[in-house]
This record gives structure tokens, sequence and C-alpha cells, in this order.
């Protein structure tokens, strides 16, 4: 928060955005470690060394392998080979294996280095988001993550409703809200009532596996399919060669959200060129079953809530995807807008407009200001909590939609003379029947005292945080005596498994703060250093004045030799100078990059990305591996 | 320094040792957040027990005891103090989603008071036909016939506009049975609410009665409903 207003912290590149894209890079020809890079780094490894990225890692949170082996066959990432049913599952990133915490924890790592780069202090709690509609076994991974990249989290929020907060933070309303939210790998709607501060949601719903990445997906597959009948040639065999597929795909669904049509022009491995037009009415038609897809989630609802269309007095868009025309058309017809008089708002960057949210619930449980003072979020449960009855039905303790933290207390007993031990089977999810639903975690209750069958009673008492996460106590009501609980989570992984991770995770050991702001500050200066020793090879370098050229000298020296030292922030202030002496340079070689794209002379120039320019910031020292 | 609010049983406060009444949210000596106070969830709201309730005055005070116990207030706060307020939230959340739905409202009140209700689980009653009130058996057992009909149909792909048109009719003519279930409810509240002991405990019968016949037309509603939209 600066003042009354969140903002988002960019990253060293820039960015206000770190794509969740994690890469193992190799270690070098001379011997030391792999390293692991984040984010826009990441991102160029895709096509040079596919098998070494993972992209999109929160579709797999908290997944089963067997659930997963669909959603992996439209990745280019793999299971580990040594993986077992039941197990959490290990992503194969070149020589090394990860579970998808881990891997999610390589990305809060990179933010949390961010905040702190930021703020100049150590960051060490956090609120984390989720999608709305994610189940127990999904928030706990997320969770898990957050305790491995070293953060205490305060609070996980769901998106649509940090959303909402983002919005309504300048806007002290009365009225009901649907926040429509389509990501890259996830779907949520949820329906909010807000008054004098509080926002309460009255129903959410979703899909954790529906988003942007589907409609790249049918677009690849048209593109392999085409590639492949008029060239003979299958691309699915060139994993680099399908993602830089993937990355046209990406830009020509981008390109038809502003323009009437969008062209493939690839060259491919064996020399020949794919070329195609695709028209935004063939797009439309195309993605019409993924959008269609959000419509029943919308409708449920809105049932849940037992409101109609016209009760909605605003509808927010969250996620890039809500930047599609046909969504936004799709949202109109749902909560007939247009008809209404009403648009959508999407004044807020959709690409941020969570974080912001999400800065806005810190700011509340910080509970020391002014602006956030009278909020208050009043959230609900998604998914209906049930135990496995006789016949393998579900008997529902806690519904959907259920305002959290909820609860529920149950009573047991045994069926047999001197049993001791009785197992609960805990489900989540709207099905009739439990195997039908998501396995949360069997219960052992253990030392319940020897008596009749029938005889002992044993409360069990279900409480589902403000997190979403469920916890369970249990008591023998005749003896009083506490029963031990042992929870054996279905998925997921145990208390001990995420500790060793923590100590296998190798940047864990209580880092020294400053020395590592200290290697950072070191790095940034090399980077821009060599960038200006490389700049009397250019010819904007004849362009400048040689009173430019003495001051960026100047600055060179100096800050070559206050990086020899340990003062941080003299340091940071000589690399800032050298930066400003070298801007209008910088500036030159971006007209000369532009004006060679023009020209047409090379693509590549102008492709690459604006973080690149000579001056421009330096991407962190990337992570080193033991 | 023992001081009672009330007439309850004075317990120590975790906190600062001093005897409180068992009632309260908060500690009077030291302001501290105390375990779930006794009581039903009509006691949570300081509410008599009744049937019928004001709504808004009902979402006014949860609103207001949320932004005191939730655990947003004590995200910083020590683990006993995030303990309590995690267990007051939820008891809190609890008694307003039991207490802002009349049907939900009615049972619990009910079940309070002795009654006998079945448990629902999972739709079991609606095929069982000893369940199926008597002066609707005809009716019953010839909409379960076109429903049957209707599915089949739908399979086929067919379409029967007759069979569809009796649907929808049934439909409205089991809502219209609903309403009137929902209106008796209303009156037998009315008589607890200001009744005598027999009275109370002739309304207590009466609305278990009406419970069970609502129970299975908003099952028929439902699967109706299903049919025809599927």
């Amino acid at each position: 928060m600066q003042g009354d207003a969140p903002v988002v912290i960019p990253g060293v590149d820039g960015s206000n955005l770190v794509p969740s894209v994690v890469a193992l890079d190799p270690a070098p020809a001379g011997g030391g470690r792999p390293t692991v890079t984040v984010g826009n780094t990441a991102r160029k490894s895709l096509i040079e060394t596919p098998e070494r990225v993972i992209y999109s890692v929160k579709r797999l949170m908290g997944r089963s392998v067997e659930e997963i082996q669909s959603e992996l066959k439209l990745f280019p990432f793999r299971l580990a080979d040594d993986v077992e049913a039941g197990e959490v599952p290990r992503i194969q990133l070149g020589e090394m294996k990860f579970t998808p915490p881990e891997i999610s924890a390589y990305i809060l790592r990179q933010l949390k280095r961010n905040a702190e780069r930021f703020f100049g202090a150590p960051v060490t709690q956090a609120v984390i988001t989720v999608p709305a509609y994610f189940n127990d076994a999904q928030r706990q991974a997320t969770k898990d993550a957050g305790r491995m990249a070293g953060l205490e989290v305060l609070r996980l929020v769901n998106e649509p409703t940090a959303a909402a907060l983002a919005y309504g933070l300048d806007r002290a309303k009365v009225g009901t809200i649907a926040v429509y939210d389509l990501g890259g790998g996830t779907f949520d709607i949820s329906i909010l009532k807000l008054r004098d501060g509080i926002f309460e949601v009255q129903a959410t719903n979703g899909d954790t596996h529906l988003g942007g990445d589907d409609i790249d997906n049918l677009l690849l597959a048209i593109a392999l399919d085409e590639i492949h009948a008029e060239h003979g040639l299958n691309l699915r065999a060139h994993p680099g060669a399908v993602q830089a597929l993937r990355k046209a795909a990406i830009d020509a669904k981008i390109q038809l959200s502003t323009e009437p049509a969008a062209h493939f022009d690839i060259e491919l491995p064996n020399g020949d060129r794919y070329q195609r037009e695709i028209p935004r009415e063939v797009f439309e038609l195309l993605i019409e079953p993924v959008l269609e897809r959000t419509a029943g989630p919308c409708k449920q609802a809105l049932a849940d809530a037992g409101l109609t269309p016209e009760q909605i007095d605003e509808v927010v868009l969250v996620g890039g995807s809500t930047r599609i025309p046909a969504v936004r058309q799709l949202v109109d017809d749902l909560f007939h807008l247009a008809a209404r008089g009403k648009k959508p708002h999407t004044e807020l960057n959709p690409d941020e407009v969570v974080a912001l949210g999400a800065a806005v619930q810190a700011d509340i449980l910080a509970g020391a200001s002014k602006t956030t003072e009278e909020m208050l979020l009043l959230d609900v449960t998604p998914l209906s909590l049930g135990i496995e009855a006789l016949g393998g039905t579900v008997a529902r303790i806690i519904q959907r939609n259920s305002t959290i933290p909820a609860s529920a207390t149950e009573h047991f007993t045994t069926g047999v003379d001197g049993q001791t031990n009785v197992a609960i089977h805990v489900v989540q999810g709207e099905r009739e029947l439990a195997a039908d639903c998501r396995s949360l975690a069997r219960f052992d209750l253990k030392g319940i005292p020897p008596m009749s069958a029938g005889l002992p009673r044993i409360e069990v008492r279900f409480l589902i945080d403000a997190d979403g996460i469920l916890k369970v106590s249990a008591r023998e009501q005749r003896s009083g005596q506490v029963a031990k609980i042992e929870v054996k989570p279905t998925y997921g992984l145990t208390d001990e498994q995420v500790e060793s991770m923590i100590l296998d995770s190798f940047d864990h050991a209580e880092e020294d703060f400053t020395k590592r702001l200290l290697i950072e500050a070191r790095n940034e200066a090399e980077t821009i250093l060599s960038a200006v020793e490389r700049a009397p090879q250019s010819p904007a370098w004849k362009q400048l004045t040689s009173d430019e050229r003495s001051s960026i000298d100047t600055a060179r020296d100096r800050l070559a030799v206050i990086k020899q030292g340990t003062n941080l922030a003299a340091i940071r202030e000589a690399t800032l100078a050298l930066d400003q002496a070298t801007r209008h340079f910088a500036e030159l070689m971006m007209d000369a990059a532009v004006t060679t794209a023009i020209r047409g002379k090379t693509m590549n120039a102008a492709d690459e990305e604006l973080g690149e320019a000579v001056t421009a910031p330096h991407a962190f020292a990337p992570v080193e591996f033991k | 320094m023992l001081k009672t609010l009330d007439t309850a049983v004075p317990i120590a406060c975790w906190s600062c040792s001093i005897g409180h009444s068992d009632s309260t949210l908060f500690c009077p000596h030291c302001s501290k957040i105390q375990p779930p106070p006794g009581g039903d969830f009509f006691h949570v709201f300081g509410l008599e027990r009744r049937f019928a309730i004001d709504l808004s005055a009902l979402e006014h005070e949860f609103h207001r005891l949320s932004r005191k116990v939730h655990p947003d207030r004590f995200a910083r706060a020590d683990e006993n103090e995030r303990q309590w307020s995690l267990a007051d939230t939820a008891l809190l959340n609890d008694a307003y989603r039991t207490l802002k739905d009349s049907l939900h409202r009615t049972e619990y009140l009910l079940k309070l008071e002795g009654a006998e209700i079945g448990e629902e689980h999972a739709g079991k009653d609606r095929k069982d036909p000893s369940k199926v009130p008597a002066d609707l058996l005809e009716e019953v057992f010839d909409l379960n016939i076109q429903l049957e009909e209707m599915r089949m149909a739908r399979k086929t792909g067919e379409e029967d506009p007759a069979l569809q048109a009796s649907l929808e009719q049934a439909k409205r003519k089991f809502d219209g049975l609903l309403d009137e279930v929902d209106q008796d409810l209303r009156a037998q509240w009315q008589v607890w609410d200001e009744g005598d002991l027999s009275a109370r405990h002739a309304a207590q019968k009466a609305m278990v009665a009406l419970l069970h016949r609502r129970r299975y037309l908003s099952n028929l509603v439902r699967d109706v409903t299903e049919t025809l939209g599927a």
C-alpha cells in the first residue's frame, strides 16, 4: 500500500508481472550447479530447452498422479519415471525432480525477493491468492509452497474476492456484484453483497481447469494438425518447435482481441513456412465450447445466491482472458448487462487487480490503517464437505457456500465390542457417492476406551478455517478422553515432507539478508558495467556528445570502484547514477532497433524484450543449486 | 473480586483469570476475546427462541459481531486469541446461516424444543412410497410415470409437446402446494411464538408434519425441474 492505494511492485526487469514459468538451467560446463530461473528469464528457455521448463504449475497443485495425466498431455513437461500412484506427483525437470509446491515456492521466492528489494527490508509474511474454487488439497499445497518459500501465510484469499476488494476500495457502495474471473488456467465466478464495508460472498462456483491455456491449446492443436497434413511434419516430436508454435498461438490470440484477423507465419524445422490467417469469426467459433463452460458455473452461483441476473448491480472482469471480446459478449448475455444499460468493470488491469486486492486484505490484517479499518471480507467455502456413510453415500456436514470459518459436529460410535479405532473418510464435492467426490483425508480416531459396541460416543468437530482449510478434532464423550487423530491426507504432502523439503531447499538456511542484497546489488552493477563496456561498439555511441560520453565514463569508473566495497546504499546509488548517465544512449539504441525493425531488415531486434536494452535493469543473479 | 453480569456461572478469563459471565465474547476486565459462549444459536444474537425473527436486524447484528470477532481482526494476535476468534466466528457463522433461512431456523428450533425430525441425506426419502403424503398418492404416481416417459423421450431425442406441457402444469401445481405449506408454516410460527404451552405443543406437531410434506414436495419439484431442464 502506498498511502491509500495498493501498488504492484515491479520486478528487476521492470515488469509488473512475473510469469509463472520456472526453468532449470544446466550446470555450467566447467562444473558447478544447475540454476533455477523464474519468470521472463525462464520463459526464454521454453523454446531452447523445453524439457527443463515448467509453466502453469497452478493447474497441478494439490492433484494426484492420476488426475494430472490428462493435463500433462498438453504440456511439454513429464512426470518423473519413478512416481507411484498415491504419491504427490514429481515433475522431471532436466536431471532433477520437483513437486508442484516446490515449483510454486520458486515463484513465491522470486516475488519475495522483488518485494525485499523494493522495501530494502526482509519480507516474512504474505497473503496469497488462490482460485475461489480451489479445494482443500489445492489450498493446502499453496500454503505448503508459501512455507517452503520462507513465508508465513497470513491468509489465503480467493481471487475473485480479492478483485472485489480492489474495486471496492474507492467506492463505498451498497449493492450486489458478480466477479467473473477467467485466467490462464482457472475460472471462478463469485457473487458478493457489499454493505457498510462488509464484503459478504453469497455464492461462488468455477472450474479449476479452464482458462486461457485451453484456448492456446486449441489453436496449437489446429496448427499442429495442419502442419502435419500440409507439410508432412509431425512437430509433436520437436518440443522446442511446439513451444515456438505455442508462443505464436498466444500472440495470435492476443491480436484477435483487437484485430479482425491474426496471422501465423512460422518457419518449420525443415525450412518450410507455415502460414495461416485466422479471422476472428473462426476464432470465436473455435473457442465457443471453452467459453460456454463458464456459463454453467455462473448460473449455478446465481441460483445458489437466490438471485436473478437482473439483481446483479455490477459485474467485474478479472483475468487476462476477459480481454477477449467473445468473453465480454458472453458475460453481457449472462447478466443481461447491455439490456440494462450497464457495462462490466474493466478499469483495473485484469492481470493486476487480484494482487491489488491481496494488498488490501494484507492491510486489513495488519489492522493499522484508516483506509481499510471498516472493511471486512466474509468469504465462503466453494465445495460441500461430507463424510462417507454406509454404502458409499455422502452425508453432507457443511454445505457449499457456507460462510467461513464454518463448523459441524458429528457423533460416531463403534460397531464391534472393544473396538478402539474408528476410521472416517472425509470428502469434498457435490455428488451423492463418495467415490465421485474428491477424497480429502482419512481420519483414524485412535485410543477409544474399549467398551461394548455402540456405547462410545465420539464427538468429531470439523472446522473450515478462514483459509478454507479443514481442521478436525475429536473427543470421546463418555470418558472425556481426547481421541488421537491420525490424518492421512489423500493427496498432498505431510508436515514432515514439507519440513524436509524446506531443509532440502538450497536457500533455506537463514539467509543473511544484507549479504544477499549486497550480492544482488553487485550483480546489477556488473550487468550494467558490462553493457557499458560494449557500448562503444554500438553505432548509437557515435551520436552522443563528448560531454555525454565523458560523464558515462566517469560514472562507470566510479561504480567499478564502489562495487568492490560493501556499502549497499553506495553501490545502488552509483548504479543508478550510471543508469541515468546512459539513459540518452539507451534511447538512441532503442530508436535504432525500432527503425531497423520497421525497415524489415530484422525482426529479431524488435522482438527482443524492452528489458534487454543496454542500460535496462538486470536480472537477479540466478539462484544457485546445492 | 468476582463479578457476574447475570445469573450465569462465572468462569475465569483465560488471560486475566478474573471471573466473568460465560455469555460474554470479551472479558469485561482485560477486554481479551473469550471462548465461544454457551447457549443456543438464538443466544449468540441475544434473541429469544422464536420462529418469526427480524431478518434485517439479524443481518445487522451479524455484521456488527463479525467486525469484532473475525480472524482478520486477530491476524497478529497471540495464539490463544486467534484460536478463540476462530471458534467464536465459526459459531457466529453457523448460527447466522441457520437462523437466516426460515426452513433451517424452523427445523433448528423444533429440534431445540425436543421435536423429532428425520435427517435428510442425499434425497433418500423420495423413493420411499410410504413417505408420500396420502392426498398426493395418485398424482405422484402419475407424475412419476410421466417423468419416466420424458426421460426416455429425451434419450431417444424425441419431442413430446403434450408431455412437456403436462409436466409444466404439474410443476406449477406442486409449486403452488409448496407456497401453501409455507403459509401454513408461518401461521404455526405465530401460534407457537404467541401461544401457551399446550398451543405450542400442538403447533410443534403441526410444523413437523408440514416440514415432511414440504421436503417431499420440494424433492418432486426438483425432479421435475431437472427433467424439464435436461
